[in-house]
């Protein structure tokens, strides 16, 4: 579902590894990674493709965020795929919003198939997917869920994840 | 007062001026190490206050202070990492010492050092300051530029040729024939690549040795076995530092991780000692007659870096401002341009002034490496202009 880039992996002797590709606008993106496990965002600058015009360190949590924020449509697209033979089902994403009813409930609480007839079929958390996951999976603030329904359904489900 | 007392007065004011001079350093954005020289220059021999009853501490603090920076040179790269680094770069390795051992070596024979003077000039000014050098493309963030691994590259191939340069100085100062020179560099070409295959392919074996989940247990294992290492080294005419930095490239993995967070600041220390105690026996009063001749040698080998760092970074196809980036980025010397010098001012082979020359030398490059690697983008910018505006705008 991902077509390959070229992403280019050159070591930095000493310090760790620069993983990189070209954008189709012009410019270089990627992550250097350090030997202590620490991340950086880098992006080349407009008129130098040799230098950078930012390199941003990120934690590993906020590594898997921006992960999930940019993956989440690549998965929620894969599945629609999956369901598309199915009609009148579709597939959505939604965010548990950290401090809202369900951050820190489980997927059980929320009773969403009983309520609404869609269903949860993953969950996104900093970058990793946990595919089907079961009535005792634990939300947190942040997560992404991927639920698969009739559009009512969705919208009802919406309305739950939302606020409560 | 009591000796001991006097001792440590003196130390803790030597420490806590150090401490000092390291923040002033960091604050205006250079090195610490060029303070470090000046702080050591200003006690001393021939300075205002000169230290006594704690000499025998401080040469055995600077001896552990330059063990353990090699120790953590080689504990930064990877014998794999070595490996390609070296594939990659011989040419610009072999081009950087041409062209940047050559000045060096021509002024010692200028000044009539004699053939020994001028291979340990050659090497002051042929080894860049990697520790410099890492920092201030951390700093300035250049870690993610195009050209920043042809720079490190570089400086793994200066390293390399590090660990075959001091045996074959510490031979030659030691005033052995040629066949005992021989002998040394042989063992220690042998030692290099049996540690290279050693670290290759059972790396993980010597990292169990020394690696422990204790933290105190493993900070003793690890510094035992590097003085140990060091000693033995040394008494085979290898050379103490090189013995301490074969030992951190045959440590791998998560143990030369823990191994480096360990002993950083107890390199920081003794390296700071190491520094302080060469400018204490180096009189500052012969600094002012060779500074003329350090200022020229500056001059020729800036060019000469940069014209190094730009070659190497045209071969890997990289813009002409990330050429002269990467040139201006190598300029920097330091650490190791001290430890030739004083590896060749114990021996007593060489002229006296050598010491002064790279001290002045180390003084300049230290502070214009970091500089010439913040301006040279501005620089570039404002020559291009230049060039292609008409005169009349």
């Amino acid at each position: 579902m991902i077509a390959d880039m070229n992403v280019e992996v050159t070591p930095l002797p000493g310090i760790g590894t620069r993983q990189d590709f070209m954008i189709r606008a012009g410019r270089r993106i990627g992550v250097i990674t350090y030997r202590d496990g620490k991340f950086e965002l880098i992006v080349s600058s407009k008129d130098d493709p040799d230098d950078c015009s930012a390199s941003i360190p990120l934690t590993p949590t906020e590594a898997g965020t921006l992960a999930g924020l940019l993956g989440a449509p690549q998965l929620v697209a894969h599945l629609r795929d999956q369901h598309s033979d199915i009609t009148g089902i579709s597939t959505k994403q939604f965010p548990i919003v950290p401090g809202s009813d369900f951050d820190g409930r489980t997927l059980g609480e929320t009773e969403l198939r009983t309520r609404t007839g869609a269903s949860i079929v993953a969950v996104v958390r900093a970058g990793a997917v946990s595919p089907s996951p079961r009535p005792d999976f634990v939300f947190a603030g942040g997560d992404l869920v991927v639920v698969v329904g009739t559009a009512d359904g969705l919208g009802q489900a919406a309305d739950i994840l939302g606020g409560g | 007062m009591h000796t001991t007392a006097i001792a440590l007065i003196q130390l803790g004011a030597v420490f806590f001026g150090l401490g000092l001079l390291g923040r002033l350093a960091w604050r205006i954005g250079i090195s610490p190490i060029p303070l470090y020289l000046l702080g050591g220059l200003a006690f001393g021999h021939g300075g205002l206050i000169p230290l006594t009853g704690i000499e025998e501490f401080t040469h055995i603090a600077s001896e552990i202070g330059v063990i353990l920076l090699l120790l953590l040179l080689g504990l930064e790269y990877s014998a794999a990492e070595l490996m390609t680094g070296l594939k990659r770069s011989w040419m610009a390795g072999v081009v950087d010492i041409v062209l940047n051992a050559t000045p060096g070596a021509l002024a010692a024979l200028v000044l009539g050092w004699g053939p020994v003077g001028a291979l340990a000039m050659a090497g002051v000014t042929y080894i860049s300051s990697s520790g410099i050098i890492a920092k201030v493309l951390g700093d300035l963030g250049r870690l993610g530029n195009r050209e920043t691994p042809v720079v490190l590259s570089v400086l793994v191939f200066e390293d390399l040729a590090m660990a075959v340069y001091l045996p074959i100085l510490t031979a030659v100062l030691a005033g052995v024939s040629f066949l005992g020179g021989l002998t040394a560099v042989g063992i220690s070409l042998l030692a290099i690549t049996v540690v290279l295959v050693i670290a290759l392919k059972y790396g993980k074996y010597v990292s169990a040795v020394v690696d422990s989940p204790d933290a105190e247990v493993f900070l003793l294992k690890v510094l035992g076995s590097a003085l140990l290492v060091a000693g033995l080294a040394s008494q085979l005419q290898v050379s103490a530092a090189v013995g301490a930095f074969l030992l951190g490239i045959a440590i791998s993995g998560s143990t030369a991780e823990n191994a480096t967070r360990m002993l950083e600041p107890l390199r920081d220390l003794f390296a700071a000692m190491f520094f302080v105690v060469f400018g204490l026996n180096t009189d500052p009063a012969s600094i002012p007659p060779v500074l003329g001749l350090a200022v020229a040698l500056a001059v020729v080998t800036t060019a000469t870096k940069v014209a190094t760092g730009w070659w190497a970074a045209k071969r890997q196809h990289i813009g002409k401002l990330g050429r002269a980036r990467a040139g201006a980025a190598l300029v920097a010397r330091g650490e190791f341009s001290i430890v030739i010098a004083s590896l060749t001012v114990a021996s007593g082979a060489v002229d006296g002034r050598l010491a002064a020359l790279a001290t002045a030398y180390v003084l300049l490059m230290a502070v214009l490496g970091p500089v010439a690697a913040r301006v040279v983008e501005p620089l570039a910018k404002l020559v291009r202009k230049r060039g292609t505006e008409p005169a009349t705008a």
